[in-house]
């Protein structure tokens, strides 16, 4: 069979290219290897749809939503501390919504689908299990159904962080341990209003909270996301890290349930699915090159997630990049277009500029100091604020922080250069 | 093991497998003889990769997540060959 358009991978990033491509009148094939789209797919919790207001206007009528996100928490832990950031917004309750909650069961075969109203052609539990090349030039896809080659003028790998066809062409790299994390997730089940009871919502109204300092020093992080009648409770935690902390990756996420400060929202709760994914961490510096002859490499087989501390974004990357994928297929099988233009096209979209503004986000998130002193010490300092010693007088909040910071092994030019380097950051 | 009230075992059992007749990832226990890390036994969230008592490893295809984690950690070149399970087998995450 010969289409104009080849996308491997149901996933969002897969799907948007699927569809802005069969929307310019292309055949496309959408290869999934699962039994159904998002099937194969693991994430936090959030989608944040702003990205899909051109496309699909009015999507928050229909997406399948578990709960708006209308709280966002960022808290720090110590073994028997937390200090917790949370903010509320009403506007993110309502359309045109900001960020939600939702399975990528759901989601991903939600999107898939309008790819197929679009004029794809979805084809589930098929592997691509190598490209078709010739003259330098990628011109298909072996698949594993039989007499299952398919060509095509463009092959967009959508193919998710362990990208095989990506690693045939080399354009990643076998193993990349320091730029990639495993996220780890139990979906526990609860009664709907005890979760509202718990986290302070109400309706569809949804919370989203990021914890640092809550994975014995491995480099990463954990979250609790809200979903109807479950929540998603996981860790992102460093694979090098990982690797050499031998600590069980079930074992983090235990911690973290256990913890003084967590232990009662998921108190009573079942487990109903676990789950582990690993995802692109490495950001702008670390990206592939994005575009071979006749192929794409979009969403995570891109590396195109968004890891930088108080964002962490994926699915909004995936589609936005998708999106283009599929346009410079759609120009380049129309109008002869070079696929470079796909490259210049993510470059001036918010898929490239937020990377490249964040490019040194990475490295400082997931710094050892980030990671091992300053919970500790940012908690000590609060705890020092917040403890009456009466009789004594009220120490200065100058002297506390001195105090902190040696006793969590931290100088002040420690801190004074990360706190310059945070704001070169994310300035 | 037990983390949490959970077993391993019980925990393992709320994921669904389509397990494939095909081992997608494939151990050379020759080459983890001679590994001093064996970084997959911890590492791997399904825990699928058991040492053996000979300082070789005994691999399980049927509970995996596909996730990676086994071939980005090892060492020791050739001892894993890593692909997806066919079409339609494998994992099935109904939560993901």
């Amino acid at each position: 069979m010969t289409y104009d358009v080849i996308v491997v991978g149901a996933g969002p990033a897969g799907s948007s290219a699927a569809l802005m491509a069969a929307r310019a009148g292309l055949s496309v094939v959408l290869l999934e290897r699962g039994p159904y789209p998002g099937s194969k797919n693991v994430y936090g919790g959030v989608v944040y749809g702003r990205v899909l207001d051109d496309v699909l206007p009015g999507w928050w009528e229909e997406v399948p939503v578990q709960r708006w996100v209308t709280r966002r928490s960022t808290m720090v832990l110590t073994g028997t501390q937390a200090l917790t950031v949370d903010f509320r917004s009403g506007a993110w309750g309502q359309a045109p919504y900001n960020g939600c909650t939702t399975l990528r069961s759901d989601f991903d075969g939600w999107l898939a689908g309008k790819a197929v109203e679009a004029g794809a052609q979805l084809v589930t539990s098929t592997v691509a299990t190598g490209l078709i090349r010739e003259a330098g030039r990628v011109v298909g896809v072996r698949t594993d159904r039989p007499d299952g080659d398919l060509r095509a003028t463009v092959v967009i790998a959508a193919d998710g962080v362990n990208s095989l066809l990506a690693k045939e062409l080399g354009l990643l790299p076998k193993t990349d341990p320091k730029h990639l994390t495993l996220g780890v997730k139990e979906v526990l089940s609860l009664p709907k209003d005890v979760i509202d009871e718990r986290f302070g919502v109400r309706g569809e109204e949804g919370v989203d909270v990021e914890i640092l300092g809550c994975t014995r020093g491995i480099a990463g992080g954990g979250f609790v996301y809200t979903n109807r009648d479950t929540l998603s409770v996981g860790v992102v935690v460093s694979v090098d890290g990982l690797a050499k902390s031998e600590v069980r990756p079930e074992q983090l996420v235990a911690d973290l349930k256990a913890h003084p400060a967590i232990a009662p929202w998921v108190q009573g709760a079942e487990v109903k699915e676990y789950s582990a994914h690993l995802i692109p961490e490495g950001g702008y510096d670390h990206l592939p090159q994005l575009h071979a002859p006749g192929f794409l490499l979009t969403g995570d087989a891109a590396g195109l997630c968004l890891a930088a501390g108080i964002w962490l974004e994926g699915v909004n990357f995936a589609i936005g990049s998708g999106l283009a994928a599929g346009r410079a297929a759609a120009a380049h099988v129309l109008g002869g277009a070079e696929l470079s233009s796909y490259r210049k096209d993510l470059e001036s979209s918010f898929v490239l500029q937020d990377h490249k503004r964040l490019r040194k986000a990475p490295a400082l998130v997931l710094s050892d100091r980030v990671q091992q002193r300053y919970p500790q010490l940012i908690a000590d300092l609060v705890e020092g604020l917040f403890t009456v010693t009466n009789p004594t007088a009220k120490p200065g909040a100058i002297s506390l922080l001195r105090g902190a910071a040696k006793r969590n092994g931290v100088k002040l030019r420690h801190l004074a250069a990360d706190g310059l380097a945070g704001g070169r950051t994310f300035r | 093991m037990t983390w949490d009230g959970i077993s391993f075992e019980d925990r393992m059992e709320t994921v669904e497998f389509r397990v494939g007749e095909r081992p997608h990832i494939v151990v050379d226990s020759d080459i983890c003889r001679s590994c001093t890390t064996k970084a997959c036994v911890t590492a791997c969230p399904a825990n699928l990769f058991a040492p053996t008592s000979d300082g070789g490893i005994l691999f399980n295809y049927e509970q995996c997540f596909e996730c990676g984690t086994c071939y980005q950690v090892c060492d020791s070149d050739g001892a894993l060959s890593w692909t997806y399970p066919d079409g339609g087998h494998g994992v099935v995450f109904r939560s993901g």
